[in-house]
């Protein structure tokens, strides 16, 4: 038989505001344990919680991007729940009145081809703490400096049939996210997480299978394997007899397999409730019409537009807008320099290269749009050829401080050789040293000409501009 | 809605309240008095009335998102049954 996989997505996106959603401890990365925690966030009786207005703002730019419909009175609910990674033995999150429904994201599954997904809904909630479990022992220790860092859930519909399109799905809600500046959407570091719903059903069919959740999956290449192993095996229960059981298993990537996480005795029960401590949110048109008004250009706006006023071509244009601050040094240099192809020329080449070769990021060279132009400038006039310009290009961008562009190239003679009277002697040098190439171009052999080119350029280090060492060996060769 | 006595010990057993068989039949007779209170509501017609989630009619209370120290840790620590000097003791969670 051959079956259909229907998912459905649960993403968690961490806000990247400077404090937490309701205390103003910091959500920066890396404190020691339980060093970012107050009475708020940890849950303290007699607190009070008091929601950040920058959560609030970049919730609603998220819900907006992605074509939502913002519930303009919205309210937070309390999800009751023990476990000791929530100190507070409940979360606040939204139930009743999440900030955003009802939204789409279009996606591009195959070349030229585009689905959408439907959104369900977006919320927003605190995120809950760390437990660090010993090798061994009775014992979890549990840091609470994640707890109560602002994160947006974004549910999608079951609209996903592959695995390539919920990757599709992610990347296009990490760029998204990325181009509005409101998080730094890495999945590796958790800032991004997906937890996939996944049922199979007989190809054809139209009625949902029983689902699973998978919980814990943090890379792109795991939601690929996770997807597989549990479709196969949901395949194979049903395909021998069995039946699914609704369930929430957890991904293990060691052993690339799903476990079962709680039985069924267990099955959950939040007792949400609307959360007496925190007051309804309002949403003005003021507010909304001021965040619609500053909806930066997104990649696929922004590619399509580097084609038709850059002429660049749709992959270029693709890899460029991939990265928000690659895309913002492209336009930049390209405003200084006005020389889109040239900037293209460095930036695809010789940059990628290193980006995707050495493992580096853009922050690792010392490349801003000022220098850039300059050099820009400098590459794609007669001055120096296209071997001085890498030279001088690497130089730059890895040049402990900012690199003097002119003194280098005088410094490591760079400048071409457009000196007639000197290539002209070249030339006739090299016509005298190799008598037999002059015989086979005189019998007709003319395409050795370019082998005395090559001698020529050699012989003035490289350094010749090529054009000009042309057309001296033609007017040369013909007096002979 | 009925308050069972099976209801109070799934409420008791989520809540992790121990109750004894006094105390049981206690919440079972309070609780089963403060629905039937409720119940009143039900003889209104309550058509186009909006659900009321905040007893204060005031929305949109929020702060600037501005740095503040956070708490000393031997502070957040001092209250917990147990604890290291760097973080909280609890059960072992992982099966
Ligand atoms: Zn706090």
């Amino acid at each position: 038989m051959n079956w259909e996989i229907v998912m459905g997505l649960e993403v968690h996106v961490e806000l990247a505001t400077k404090t937490k959603i309701f205390c103003s401890c910091t959500t920066q990365f890396g404190g020691a344990p339980n060093t970012h925690c107050c009475p708020v966030c940890t849950g303290m009786p007699g607190t009070l919680p008091v929601l950040n207005r920058k959560v609030l703002e970049y919730a609603v730019k998220a819900g907006v991007a992605l074509g939502c419909e913002i519930t303009r009175y919205n309210k937070f609910d309390r999800k009751n729940y023990f476990y000791p990674d929530l100190p507070k033995a409940y979360q606040i999150s939204q139930l009743y009145l999440p900030f955003a429904r009802d939204g789409a994201v279009e996606i591009a599954c195959a070349p030229g081809l585009t689905k959408t997904i439907r959104i369900h809904e977006i919320h927003m909630e605190e995120d809950a703490g760390k437990l660090v479990h010993s090798a061994y022992g009775e014992a979890s220790f549990p840091d609470y400096n994640r707890c109560g860092v602002p994160l947006i859930e974004i549910v999608s519909e079951p609209d996903f049939r592959s695995a390539q399109e919920v990757l599709a799905y992610l990347a296009k809600l990490k760029s998204t996210f990325e181009y509005l500046g409101i998080s730094d959407v890495k999945m590796e570091e958790g800032s991004m997480r997906a937890d996939v719903n996944l049922s199979v059903r007989p190809a054809g069919s139209q009625a949902l299978g029983t689902r699973t959740e998978m919980k814990n999956i943090n890379s792109f290449k795991s939601i690929e394997r996770a997807i597989a192993y549990e479709s196969a095996r949901q395949i194979e229960v049903i395909e021998s007899g069995g039946s699914v059981i609704q369930e929430t298993r957890r991904w293990d990537e060691n052993k690339g397999k799903t476990f079962s996480m709680r039985s069924k005795e267990d099955a959950q029960d939040y007792r949400y409730f609307p959360e007496p401590d925190i007051p309804p949110i309002e949403i003005s048109d003021e507010m909304l019409e001021k965040i619609r008004a500053c909806q930066p250009e997104f990649a696929d706006q922004k590619a399509a537009r580097y084609v038709e006023e850059y002429g660049l071509s749709e992959a270029d244009a693709k890899i460029i807008v991939a990265s928000v601050r690659m895309a913002s040094l492209f336009e930049d240099t390209v405003a200084l320099c006005g020389n889109p192809k040239e900037v293209r020329y460095w930036l695809l080449g010789e940059v990628l290269y290193f980006i995707n070769d050495r493992g580096m990021t853009l922050s690792d060279f010392r490349l801003d749009a000022q220098s850039f132009a300059a050099f820009v400038k400098i590459a794609a006039s007669e001055r120096i050829n296209r071997r001085g310009a890498k030279k001088l290009f690497e130089a730059m961008i890895f040049a402990d401080h900012p690199l003097d562009l002119e003194a280098y190239i005088r410094e490591n003679d760079l400048e071409q050789v457009d000196d007639a009277q000197l290539i002209r002697e070249a030339v006739r040098a090299v016509i005298a040293e190799n008598p037999k190439t002059v015989e086979q171009y005189k019998n007709g052999v003319t395409k050795v000409a370019g082998f005395l080119v090559g001698q020529t350029i050699k012989r003035l280090s490289g350094k010749a501009k090529p054009e000009t060492v042309n057309r001296i060996i033609a007017q040369e060769l013909a007096k002979l | 809605m009925q308050i069972t006595r099976e209801l109070v010990e799934y409420v008791a057993d989520l809540s992790r309240i121990c109750l004894d068989g006094a105390s049981e039949e206690k919440m079972e007779r309070e609780l089963g008095a403060v629905i039937e209170y409720m119940e009143v509501l039900n003889a209104l017609d309550t058509d186009g009335v909006e659900p009321l989630s905040h007893v204060f009619q005031v929305t949109n209370v929020m702060r600037e998102d501005a740095v503040a120290p956070s708490s000393p840790r031997e502070d957040i620590l001092a209250g917990a049954p147990e604890a290291t000097g760097q973080t909280f003791v609890v059960p072992r969670t992982l099966e």
